[in-house]
């Protein structure tokens, strides 16, 4: 099969991308170009195979076959904090806080990184204390300001979905992949949750998966949408919209 | 935790001996820094090693062994026993942190058990005997390890109680600095969410494999100095038993605490030093006060402790 040439500023590809779990193809055959600056979203119904893109993307899974390229470099082998050291950032579908540390500690340990101190037993943390600034700075610009010193493990959901969003923002990520932020939200936290996540795609690109249409509609400048592990339409939310088999199949299960 | 508390500790550390039978404190500090040295891989790490035991009975051997045939001092003698099972981790950890959960306590025991069998085989070892009248020696070649000051009518084993007190802090010291370091930080998210630690791009292995090596070493640092105040080395030292006790003294006492290994240590020595006359009936009921323990106190008594005062102690 012949592939199409991707665009210069394509900063993700998937070529062929496929995995199979004991023989269910969960993905197949998935080519997907994100173009850089873009906010990308990818939908589908339930168990379309989001979640497993999105792992194969970040090497929680090992792909069947297929490679992956990253700004025109295959990453298909690498390992997860490889992903993240180029700059790919990925928060989960279950919210991913560290519930027993502070939301300045949870902010901390991504700015932590990128100091060169991680493997230094022998020092205090006190040295940390100089990334406190910034930390608080990240933790305002989502809201949690007052918050800095609770327990994250007895933060409202919507906040702990900011806190995460605060911490992936810390490591200043190329790409942003968010698989499902507004999930189990009220209608006030998704409104922040939208505007956040507009505010975080300034100079970067997020690929986010999203059952909210709404949301989608207001973000997304390409939708995939996804059907069992291919792609079934892509195109601006206009073009996704009209189109007959996805009103079939997707806007027909999420009314069901 | 609070200046006045450590300094109140410190006191209470040198002055002990005068208070209590010193040889019987020396195990005591022994096995708190064992335990301590486990509960940086339990409690900071979340890995489960069932088999601390190789390196805190082979670093016995392995010191007893220097001493007693070698001629080494016995400050040598205990960093070469520190070194060995330093080395030993670097191997057990290497192949052991790959595997999750139960896995990995099962890697850890069985090879565990490998250097159980090497302890009973090899040349060295005295068999099922183990390493006996391993001799103390002159600490830096000029202190006497087994000279007794006499106070107040009763001969005290000072030289070696501080030497010990002192390894004891050393240990104790590095190991609280660990915790609050900026590695430690890393630990706790790793065992807080491994799976995000590693998406923010932490090699999540490679510090599970620091702290293991860390843990092993300050437990075989504590298995040399057992070795130097009993002056022996013995299978008990290395069996799965000593293994299981280090897990049980790090719960009572609470998992992921500072002081919490500690004391758990103190309470299941000091127990096992109080019932010897029951004989068998030991392990019951140690066994009983563990279940009523974990029942009543969930994190551990100091663990409880901390969360009456609101603090992590
Ligand atoms: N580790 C796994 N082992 C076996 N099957 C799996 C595994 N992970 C996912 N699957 C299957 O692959 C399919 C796709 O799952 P995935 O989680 O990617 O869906 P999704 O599109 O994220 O769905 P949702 O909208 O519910 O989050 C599902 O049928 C799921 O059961
Ligand atoms: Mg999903």
């Amino acid at each position: 099969m012949l592939i199409e040439t991707p665009p210069a500023d394509c900063i993700l590809e998937t070529r062929r991308l496929s995995k199979e779990f004991k023989g269910f193809a969960a993905v197949s055959d998935l080519n997907l170009q994100v173009q850089r600056g873009h906010i990308h979203a990818l939908i589908g119904p339930n168990g379309a195979g989001k979640t497993t893109v999105f792992n194969l993307l970040t090497k929680f899974l090992i792909p069947t076959t297929g490679t992956i390229l990253f700004n025109g470099v295959d990453i298909t082998r690498e390992e997860p904090a490889d992903i993240a050291l180029r700059g790919v950032i990925r928060s989960f579908q279950i919210s991913a806080v560290f519930p027993g540390l502070t939301p300045l500690e949870n902010v901390r340990v991504a700015l932590q990184r990128a100091t060169n101190t991680s493997y230094q037993f022998w020092k205090s943390d006190r040295c940390l204390k100089q990334l406190d600034d910034r930390a608080m700075a990240l933790l305002d610009s989502v809201g949690l300001a007052e918050l800095s010193g609770a327990i994250t493990g007895e933060l409202a959901y919507g906040r702990k979905r900011a806190l995460e969003i605060a911490t992936t923002l810390a490591l200043e990520p190329k790409l942003m992949l968010l698989d499902e932020p507004t999930q189990g939200m009220g209608a006030e936290d998704v409104d922040r949750i939208t505007a956040l996540v507009k505010q975080a795609s300034a100079g970067r690109t997020i690929l986010m998966v999203e059952h909210n249409l709404k949301v989608v509609e207001t973000l997304a400048d390409r939708i995939t949408v996804l059907q069992r592990g291919a792609i079934l339409a892509e195109g601006t939310y206009a073009e996704v919209s009209q189109d007959p088999q996805v009103m079939e199949a997707y806007m027909g299960s999420s009314h069901a | 935790m609070n200046r006045f508390v450590w300094l109140a500790l410190l006191a209470l550390g040198l002055l002990a001996p005068f208070a209590v039978y010193p040889v019987f404190m020396m195990k005591l500090l022994c096995f708190a820094l064992f335990a301590a040295a486990f509960n940086l891989l339990l409690g900071y790490t979340g890995l489960l090693s069932f088999g601390h035991a190789a390196f805190f009975g082979g670093a016995a051997y392995v010191t007893g062994h220097l001493v007693k045939n070698l001629g080494l001092t016995p400050e040598l003698g205990v960093l070469a026993g520190t070194l060995f099972a330093g080395l030993l981790g670097y191997l057990v950890g290497s192949l052991a942190i790959r595997r999750q959960g139960i896995y990995f306590a099962m890697v850890t025991l069985a090879l565990a058990q490998i250097v159980y069998f090497l302890a009973l085989k090899l040349p060295f070892t005295g068999g099922e005997d183990g390493l006996q009248g391993i001799p103390r020696g002159l600490l830096f070649g000029v202190i006497d390890l087994n000279r007794h000051v006499t106070v107040g009518g009763t001969p005290l084993p000072l030289a070696l109680y501080y030497f010990t007190f002192a390894l004891f802090c050393l240990g104790f010291g590095i190991i609280y600095r660990a915790i609050h370091s900026p590695f430690g930080q890393v630990l706790k998210a790793i065992r807080e969410n491994e799976p995000r630690a590693r998406s923010l791009g932490y090699k999540v292995e490679r510090f599970k494999l620091i702290a293991f090596v860390l843990s092993s070493a300050l437990a075989g640092m504590a298995g040399a100095m057992k070795c130097l105040i009993f002056q022996l080395a013995s299978l008990t030292d290395v069996s799965w038993h000593t293994s299981g006790e280090v897990v049980l003294m790090t719960l009572l006492g609470g998992v992921g605490t500072v002081l919490g290994p500690a004391a758990g240590a103190f309470t299941v020595v000091t127990l096992q030093s109080q019932l010897t006359m029951v004989g068998p009936w030991i392990t019951v009921i140690i066994g009983g006060i563990f279940v009523v323990c974990v029942l009543v106190f969930r994190r551990g008594f100091v663990g409880e402790l901390g969360r009456l005062l609101r603090r992590s102690l």
